[in-house]
């Protein structure tokens, strides 16, 4: 007990307290201490240097997201700091549990404007679920604990720890309590059983129910509970961008994705049903296009575990405050065996006519057509992957057709920037999840905007050996701006081109291997040997820039006013 | 549009650096213009009492008061109206002294708004007067006609009306919360 011990090395030892066996990180001037520390425990903890500390956080995210663990990073002070603000807001409103770990300069240098000083608390507490700066070595371990118990449970969350130098190299004894309480913070409410039996009242008395399910229904493994559920009173399941694979695209209850580029059937039956499930997920305004037009027949009831999203957007008339999984097997007994198929059917109608009107075409154009196009290419990768393969996307036009496009088999298998939309979010996302996710394929899909924006990550993957198949869907344009562009700015195509570079001897710089795909007799092959390639492969798809990702609700527009193409409504 | 009025907002904390912050935060992203604040520590050791009060809908402030309570480090926030609690403000005026005795008011000021003097010189006199608003307000009024030099105003303090002391129970809840807590750690390292 007597032993003493930096504030670094009791980072260490917490961090392998806390069962943390990798992290993501760039070392600096302020966070020295913890790195020389880190230097004695890398039989028990892996770092990943990534090139950027942007690229530090989305890789943990991407960890997270697909692991159920909570994501490490660890970065000095100033403008290691600032780099993962971006991470930090993306991980928040995505609900990602992190612990972000923050050099800082030295007590009394705190407010001198120091070299590499910045106010991180000042800007992370907006934009984390709690953030503390630690001055004293003593204050690391309890510290430590409270952020990995605040960031992994309840809704979760990114946690920031802001450690001074003196923290760091101060001396104290060794003591790790693991935290299970914080006064005034409950993560896990009290289940209800009012709540649930009104909530099963309204599943019983339903005739037009759908369910939505959101990131809520992974992110406490409620995938099988949902379905069981669903398939016990006969309820279709719609997914937001983030629920998607809670449920597998080929079960027959799946209505499909929700959202200003879903699926018809799911958006038109919102305005059709009489009852909305809402499971784990927050009426996004990506979802509900304009409220006032939106659930116009239905009531609503809303199942989340964060009171505060309770009202928030939509008016809900009932709801459960309980963790998805929770909720879901407290109601299972209550809910009634059903029967809904003229209500089930008109979503296979709906569906048959997306198929018919829009994804036929898109997925399977003429062959007189000379360009690829960004549907038929995921479409061609979704096929020729390997059983529970995990889908990570950009933002964009990349993230909408492989979302539409990709089918999922597994839970856990798509890893997007939904609320905060991050440009740049998916190869560093992609190293991420590989590495959580190490017997799955990891197949990213990106743009050649927002590659560009982290592609000092392929760094990171000639260094690991990161397996990670990586195709751009390149139109030498910002394409969903463009494609906005179109549609609503009379063509005016304001800074949309890009004058690309080649992707695949950049590729070869970081000796990744890879490929262009100009035509379609070269898609096929190339996915091929995409997959049958031991290690990072990249393809460089050249797609018709004019090419857009429909249905499309426009932005303002009911969640029923269905975009089939330029000229055509649902 | 729902009717606006004056809603008083009172936050329980821990006593930490940076939760004023926090909470003031939550207002301003949603740009709600805090019309007074009083923050101070309470009668519970280590628990800090912030008041806001805000012109808002009441949609705006239960809204607000939800995303408050996500805050680690807030233990509770409640919303009230005035008719929930009883509250008061403390005003400061400062007044030269020879134009309240040249005037002979000073008496009938300090009956009529129930007011006290705080300090006499021989350059200002200085007033205090606890109460509502448009009761320091009309002091104010009434002052400006002798040349006040200096007017401030506190922030709200309330106490609530109800008979039921809701912090302390929940603190209690807390209290018991913390101990099955710990008590399920300690069987579970016993096993």
């Amino acid at each position: 007990m007597n032993e003493r011990i930096t504030g670094a090395e009791v980072l260490m030892r917490g961090l392998v307290a806390e069962g943390v066996d990798r992290v993501f990180g760039y070392p600096g001037g302020a966070i020295m201490p913890v790195y020389d520390k880190l230097f004695d425990f890398t039989s028990s903890i892996t770092h990943i240097l990534t090139r950027h500390e942007q690229g530090a956080i989305h890789a943990a995210q991407g960890y997270a997201r697909v692991s159920g663990r909570t994501g490490v990073v660890i970065v000095t002070s100033g403008p290691g700091a600032t780099n993962v603000v971006t991470g930090l807001t993306d991980a928040m409103l995505d609900s990602t549990p992190l612990v972000v770990i923050t050099g800082q300069v030295s007590v009394s240098a705190l407010g001198t404007d120091a070299f590499q000083e910045t106010d991180m608390i000042g800007l992370a507490q907006p934009i984390t679920k709690w953030a503390i700066q630690i001055q004293r070595p003593e204050d690391i371990a309890p510290a430590l604990a409270q952020a990995f118990y605040v960031a992994s449970t309840g809704r979760p969350g990114p946690v920031v720890l802001d450690l001074t130098k003196d923290a760091q190299l101060g001396l104290t004894s060794w003591q790790y309590t693991p935290c299970r309480f914080v006064r005034g913070y409950l993560p896990k409410p009290v289940l209800d059983m009012e709540q649930v039996r009104a909530a099963a009242d309204m599943i019983n008395a339903a005739r037009r129910p759908m369910i939505l399910a959101g990131q809520g229904v992974a992110l406490s493994n409620a995938e099988q509970l949902l379905i069981s559920l669903a398939e016990k009173a006969d309820i279709p399941v719609a997914c937001t961008l983030l629920g998607l694979s809670a449920i597998p695209s080929g079960h027959p209850l799946f209505a499909g994705m929700l959202g200003m580029h879903g699926n018809v059937a799911p958006n038109y039956n919102t305005n059709r049903a009489d009852l909305l499930i809402a499971v784990g997920m927050r009426f996004d305004d990506r979802v509900t296009g304009d409220t006032t037009r939106y659930a116009t027949q239905a009531k609503i009831l809303h199942i989340d575990i964060d009171a505060s999203e309770f009202d928030k957007n939509i008016r809900t008339d009932a709801r459960v405050h309980a963790d998805a999984s929770e909720a879901l097997s407290a109601l299972m007994p209550l809910v009634d065996k059903a029967e809904h198929s003229s209500w089930r059917r008109s979503f296979a109608r709906h569906a048959a006519a997306e198929q018919s009107r829009v994804v036929a075409a898109a997925v399977n154009p003429p062959e007189s057509e000379p360009l690829l196009n960004m549907h038929q290419v995921v479409h061609c990768v979704s096929e020729h992957a390997p059983e529970g393969a995990i889908l990570v996307t950009d933002v964009g036009q990349n993230q909408m057709a492989s979302a539409r496009n990709f089918r999922f088999s597994h839970p856990k298998s798509i890893v997007t920037s939904g609320a905060l939309g991050t440009m740049g979010f998916g190869l560093p996302a992609a190293i991420g999840a590989k590495m959580g996710a190490p017997n799955r394929t990891v197949c990213l899909f990106t743009g050649d905007g927002g590659f560009q924006m982290t592609l000092q990550e392929l760094g990171t993957i000639m260094q690991y050996g990161t397996d990670v198949k990586i195709v751009i869907l390149n139109n030498n344009f910002l394409g969903n701006v463009r494609q906005w562009q179109s549609l609503f700015f009379k063509n005016r195509f304001s800074q949309t081109p890009m004058l690309n570079p080649d992707f695949i001897a950049l590729a070869r710089a970081y000796a990744i291997e890879g490929e262009d795909v100009e035509s379609r007799n070269e898609l096929i092959p190339a996915v091929e040997r995409m997959f049958a390639h031991h290690g990072a492969y990249i393809l460089n798809v050249n797609i018709d820039p004019a090419a857009m990702i429909f249905p499309m609700t426009p932005p303002g527009e009911s969640v029923d006013t269905i975009m089939l193409n330029q000229n055509e409504y649902y | 549009m729902q009717q606006t009025c004056l809603y008083t907002v009172t936050v329980f904390t821990d006593d930490q650096v940076g939760l004023l912050n926090q909470v003031s935060i939550v207002f301003t992203r949603r740009r709600q213009n805090i019309e007074s604040l009083s923050a101070s520590p309470t009668s519970i050791p280590g628990v800090s009492k912030f008041t806001f009060t805000c012109w808002s809908t009441l949609r705006m402030m239960e809204q607000v008061v939800k995303q408050i309570e996500k805050r680690v480090g807030v233990l509770k926030a409640f919303l009230h109206t005035d008719d929930d609690i009883v509250y008061q403000n403390i005003a400061l005026y400062k007044v030269p002294t020879r134009s309240l005795v040249d005037n002979h008011v000073v008496e009938k000021i300090l009956r009529r708004h129930n007011a006290r003097i705080l300090e006499i010189t021989e350059a200002y006199t200085v007033i205090e007067k606890t109460g509502h608003n448009d009761e320091t307000r009309a002091l104010f009024e009434e002052l400006m006609q002798y040349g006040l030099t200096q007017y401030v105003r506190s922030g709200r303090v309330a106490v609530t009306k109800d008979a039921a002391e809701h912090f302390t129970a929940f603190l209690e809840e807390q209290r018991r919360l913390e101990q099955s807590q710990a008590d399920a750690a300690a069987n579970s390292n016993d096993n």
